[in-house]
């Protein structure tokens, strides 16, 4: 299949079509690697798979570790409902990925990364295969990458299984040694010892593509996109509701209204921010912004409309979550199971206040009771929909 | 080394520890109970560590980093959350390695109740009733319910099984509607047996404890060593209950109903009825087991010493038909056949080495089969009237004695095999607290105590009692004046592989009752016997590779191998709980009851010398011997 055939639709100009990934790798090979970590911190650049931790001090705490060889790994596994922005830059810029890949491997010191691609991305493989060959003709990676005989790096693909989890990076890791997809536990963490029990930084794909721009263009080009506080831009999946679904691209600080108008869809009843882990923002709050101190984001907004029962979503989302746990640990397992199911009594029979306490209080437990993100997050759709919908249940007005 | 140390709190109380410690082993130091269950002591990294290091073999922990993700504890249950000052929600202490100061609270609301929600989690899926589980009483899950006041009220309980039962033919009796998916099975089977019988599948509310393809437990490759039962918190692991068979055939008048206790039920059995581990009751429960109607207890003892005759005999012959006569058949080294489990082990995993098992069966079988003809013709009964029972602390050793090819008396030599926690029970339904009875010794003809035959409850002992008998018989010298009170140390303790060597400085004449296998003892002076062994079934892999490898062990000429951690004292029969130091405990009651005995060595056990003159007239390793008191082995796919 061709990528380009089922390219996404794209709502405004993405910064990744002004850079070239060479540029990036060939500032990377001149400079030393602390500089590039430096570089990377001062532009203030997040995590894109949803938890915001800062790539620069991620890849300080990597670089410093003494354990060797290291790794760098591409968490491809885009797997939150309503996320597909990595797939389009899969598509459309994978060489700014695996430039991103092979900098982040001089950053750190590693020669070898992979890039871990989701089980429904399967098609992709081949064009990514082939992009890397093309990287590996131009040197772009390989040994001594342009010239710097200090600078070799190389990528391999490996494929997931079809488990949402595996975009967990403990559970990614356990899912590429081979071993079932189970959130391991999070000290020592992937940068002490993860893939091999080596030390490993694992990004995601969005992240990687920022890097060669970063380099590039520089940190300040980057941190004057956003806010103060959250500099640079972000790629967004927006879907649902709304007449112009596709990916767009907004600086930190952009507010949700501004956002809605874009896509068409200013009667909107509840977006959901950050797909099935993220949160649900009722109408009253479409002036907040999408920023890590505001409204954090995995990059995913789906738009309800009117005509939508919010108590239908939460339970299509537990649903989720139930299926989807690891199935290691008691809150997350069987606190989605029970919760599902409590959701499905509530859609029935409404909610007394006895038993709004028990399944607040059944969702506070699975939150800071789970052993890993998964489970931590699962409630808070729930939650979100209860503090602002519970009118829409049968017996409330 | 004191400025390495971390300084922490937990509530209130300040602790130093090494960097690496966790948070749970921190509080336990001061006297901090947190409450856990994914936890257990021997799967902990120290005990791991302990289970596999040894002297002898180079390959270190090689499988540390292959199975590193079931080495760390998989934190699954969440029951020992606590709260670490300045981070957010909760953290499992047995999973929060200390590396840095911190401020640490191991109760409080938020974490009661979420270990009361937890809990109540695990009951809105748990089926059965506590009362009429075996664990009742030894539930860890039970007590937390207690002592979290845990109503099914809010989440419900299941009112039907969710799962099927496990059918009567298996040994190893899985009730997934009792299972917390702790895993403790899974990383047991893996880490101390590297059986791998059991597994995680299934994603979200699909997740189990799975065999391969999902076969029933008696269809998987497992070795019926019953581990897993011993480190399940709950009762969704146990072994198939006997002890209905066993009262049947007590209140049939028609039969003689006779048992068999091997040494290690002895010193555990007590733990069932609130004593310390390592209390021995031996003579205690014999007049329990005449109480409840059995009409002979004998001792495995007996056949232990008769084991050693047999199975040393068989080494010796073995030696001379290797170094003397170059004879290829003769493999060496030799391995012990007493353990079932390792049996299995060796017949699934490395069937290229049947040759050198022992052919000799295993103390029960031998009593087993003596049973049934020496003492039968002995005291005129009638062969098919007597119902042979054996107490055991171990599963494997109902599978043993379930096996086709054991019943060459023209009898089974068993008919049941119980573990000391069915025994146990059966001691409870009939109103008989053991450690308050007299004592009573065992029945004739198979009486006398020896410490040769007791010491085989423990790893090395087997080893031991051999090497008592052999060194004697070859040397013709007392084995007192090579080792003090004839304790021979160098094979006792409990690293998992061990080798030890004895210099044969002089030789005597062959005794009467070997003068068949051998002419002399000659080409054996001088030589150096080497001895292996291995207890917990990874430490037989690590052995068998070495064997592969041609390293140190290749060179040994006898191993004893035992499937169970400790040898037969942590069998998977044996009461629930345990770790190292209860196993310990009972190590030390065995080899205290040892050193109490006048007969300490199997050629001097005056009822195996008899049944030498009287029955086996040929002597050890003879024709009928090797009718009733040998086997053979099978490869299993």
């Amino acid at each position: 299949m061709d990528p380009k055939s089922v390219r996404g639709f794209v709502g405004n100009k993405l910064s990744f079509s002004e850079v070239a990934p060479k540029d990036g790798i060939r500032m990377a090979a001149e400079m030393a690697p602390e500089d590039v970590v430096a570089i990377i911190g001062a532009s203030g650049l997040r995590g894109r798979g949803g938890a915001g931790f800062p790539t620069g001090k991620k890849w300080e705490f990597a670089r410093s570790q003494e354990g060797t060889p290291k790794y760098t790994i591409c968490n491809a596994d885009e797997g939150e409902p309503g996320t597909f922005k990595d797939r389009l830059i899969l598509t459309d810029f994978p060489e700014l990925v695996f430039a991103g890949m092979a900098i982040a491997g001089r950053a750190v010191g590693a020669e070898f990364g992979i890039l871990y691609l989701r089980a429904e991305y399967g098609w992709l493989r081949e064009h990514l295969e082939a992009t890397l060959e093309r990287c590996r003709a131009a040197n772009h990676l390989g040994k001594a990458i342009l010239g710097n005989k200090d600078f070799n790096f190389d990528i391999a693909i490996r494929m997931g299984s079809g488990a949402y989890i595996c975009g967990e990076e403990t559970a990614l890791l356990e899912s590429l040694e081979g071993r079932r997809g189970d959130a391991r536990n999070r000290i020592p963490f992937p940068v002490q010892a993860g893939y091999l029990g080596k030390p490993t930084t694992v990004n995601n794909v969005e992240t990687l593509a920022w890097v060669p721009c970063i380099l590039v263009k520089g940190p300040s080009w980057f941190a004057a996109m956003g806010t103060r506080k959250a500099p640079g831009a972000w790629l967004f999946s927006v879907s649902g509701d709304c007449k112009r679904p596709g990916i767009y691209e907004y600086p930190f600080g952009t507010s949700l209204r501004q956002i809605l108008g874009d896509v068409g869809a200013e009667n909107a009843k509840a977006v959901q921010v950050g797909g099935a882990s993220g949160t649900c923002v009722p109408p009253a709050q479409f002036d907040r912004t999408l920023s890590p101190g505001d409204l954090a984001t995995g990059g995913s907004i789906i738009v309800f409309g009117p005509g939508q029962d919010m108590f239908a979503v939460a339970e299509n989302f537990q649903h989720f979550f139930a299926d989807e746990s690891c199935g290691q640990c008691i809150p997350c397992r069987v606190g989605n199971q029970r919760l599902l199911e409590a959701i499905g009594r509530m859609r029935k029979d409404g909610l007394d206040t006895d038993g709004e306490r028990n399944v607040r209080q059944l969702a506070q437990t699975m939150t800071v009771a789970s052993k890993c993100g998964l489970g931590q997050m699962s409630a808070r759709a729930f939650l979100a929909i209860l503090n602002n919908f519970s009118g829409e249940l049968p017996g409330r007005a | 080394m004191d400025s390495e140390l971390i300084a922490v709190t937990i509530d209130g109380k300040e602790v130093k520890v090494s960097p690496g410690t966790t948070v749970l082993e921190a509080a336990r130091t001061v006297g901090i109970h947190i409450p856990t269950l994914c936890h257990h002591d021997d799967l902990c990294s120290e005990a791991l560590y302990s289970q596999t290091s040894s002297t002898p073999h180079k390959g270190e922990h090689t499988h540390q980093h292959e199975e590193s993700a079931m080495l760390s504890t998989p934190s699954s249950c969440r029951i020992c959350l606590v709260e670490v000052e300045g981070l957010p929600k909760l953290h499992a202490s047995c999973a929060l390695p200390i590396h840095n100061a911190m401020t640490v609270r191991t109760t409080s609301t938020a974490i009661r109740h979420a270990r009361r929600d937890i809990l109540e989690l695990m009951m809105s899926e748990h089926f059965g009733d506590c009362f009429a589980c075996a664990r009742n009483g030894t539930c860890e899950l039970q007590m937390l319910c207690a002592d979290y006041g845990v109503t099914s009220e809010r989440f419900g309980r299941p009112r039907e099984p969710l799962f099927e039962k496990a059918s009567p033919g298996n040994i190893i009796m899985r009730d997934q509607n009792k299972c917390i998916l702790c895993r403790r099975c899974v990383r047991m089977c893996a880490l101390y047996q590297g059986v791998y019988a059991l597994t995680t599948e299934g994603r979200g509310d699909h997740s189990r404890i799975a065999t391969f393809m999902g076969r029933e437990m008696q269809d998987a490759a497992c070795i019926n060593c019953g581990q897993c039962i011993n480190r399940c918190p709950t009762g969704a692991l146990t072994e198939r209950d006997d002890t209905e068979a066993v009262w049947h055939a007590i209140e049939d008048p028609d039969k003689l109903v006779v048992i068999q206790t091997a040494p290690a039920p002895r010193a555990a059995i007590g733990e069932a009825f609130g004593c310390e581990p390592g209390t021995p009751l031996t003579f205690q429960m014999n007049t329990a087991l005449k109480r409840i109607g059995f009409d002979k207890v004998f001792d495995t003892n007996f056949s232990a010493d008769l084991t050693i005759m047999e199975e040393g005999s068989e080494l010796i012959s073995r030696l001379y038909k290797a170094l003397v006569l170059k004879d290829n058949t003769a493999a060496l080294p030799q391995f012990t056949s007493c353990s079932p489990g390792w049996i299995k082990f060796i017949e699934t995993f490395y069937p290229a080495y049947l040759p050198n098992l022992s052919s000799a069966k295993s103390p029960q079988q031998m009593m087993g089969a003596v049973l049934k003809t020496y003492f039968a013709e002995k005291n005129g009964w009638d062969p098919s009237k007597i119902v042979s029972v054996s107490l055991m602390p171990c599963t494997a050793k109902k599978f043993e004695a379930g096996r086709p090819e054991m019943d060459s008396s023209g009898y089974r030599d068993v008919d049941y095999a119980i573990t000391t926690r069915e025994m146990a029970r059966m001691f409870k339904q009939a109103g008989v607290d053991v450690p308050k009875l007299d004592k009573t010794d065992f029945d004739s003809p198979f009486g006398t105590p020896t410490g040769s035959g007791v010491i085989f409850g423990t790893t090395g002992g087997v080893m031991e009692a051999a090497l008592r008998t052999v060194l004697e018989i070859v040397t013709g010298e007392k084995v007192e004046s090579m080792f003090d009170h004839a304790d021979i140390k160098p094979v006792r303790g409990f690293d998992g592989v061990r080798m030890a060597e004895v210099k044969i400085e002089k030789v005597g004449p062959v005794p009467e009752i070997l003068s068949h296998l051998v002419p002399d003892f000659e080409w054996l002076k001088g030589a150096t016997l080497r001895v292996g062994l291995a207890h917990g079934t990874v430490n037989a892999i690590r052995v068998m590779r070495d064997i592969q490898e041609g390293g140190p062990l290749s060179k040994c000429h006898f191993i004893e191998f035992m499937a169970c951690p400790g040898g037969c004292l942590g069998g998977g029969g044996q009461p629930i709980p345990t770790d190292q130091e209860i196993r310990a405990a009972r190590a030390k009651a065995l080899y205290s009851e040892d050193a109490a005995y006048v007969v300490r060595k199997s050629h001097e056990n005056e009822d195996v010398l008899r049944i030498y003159r009287e029955f086996f007239k040929e002597g050890p390793c003879s024709h009928k011997s090797h009718e009733l008191l040998h086997t053979h082995y099978k490869e299993r796919v």
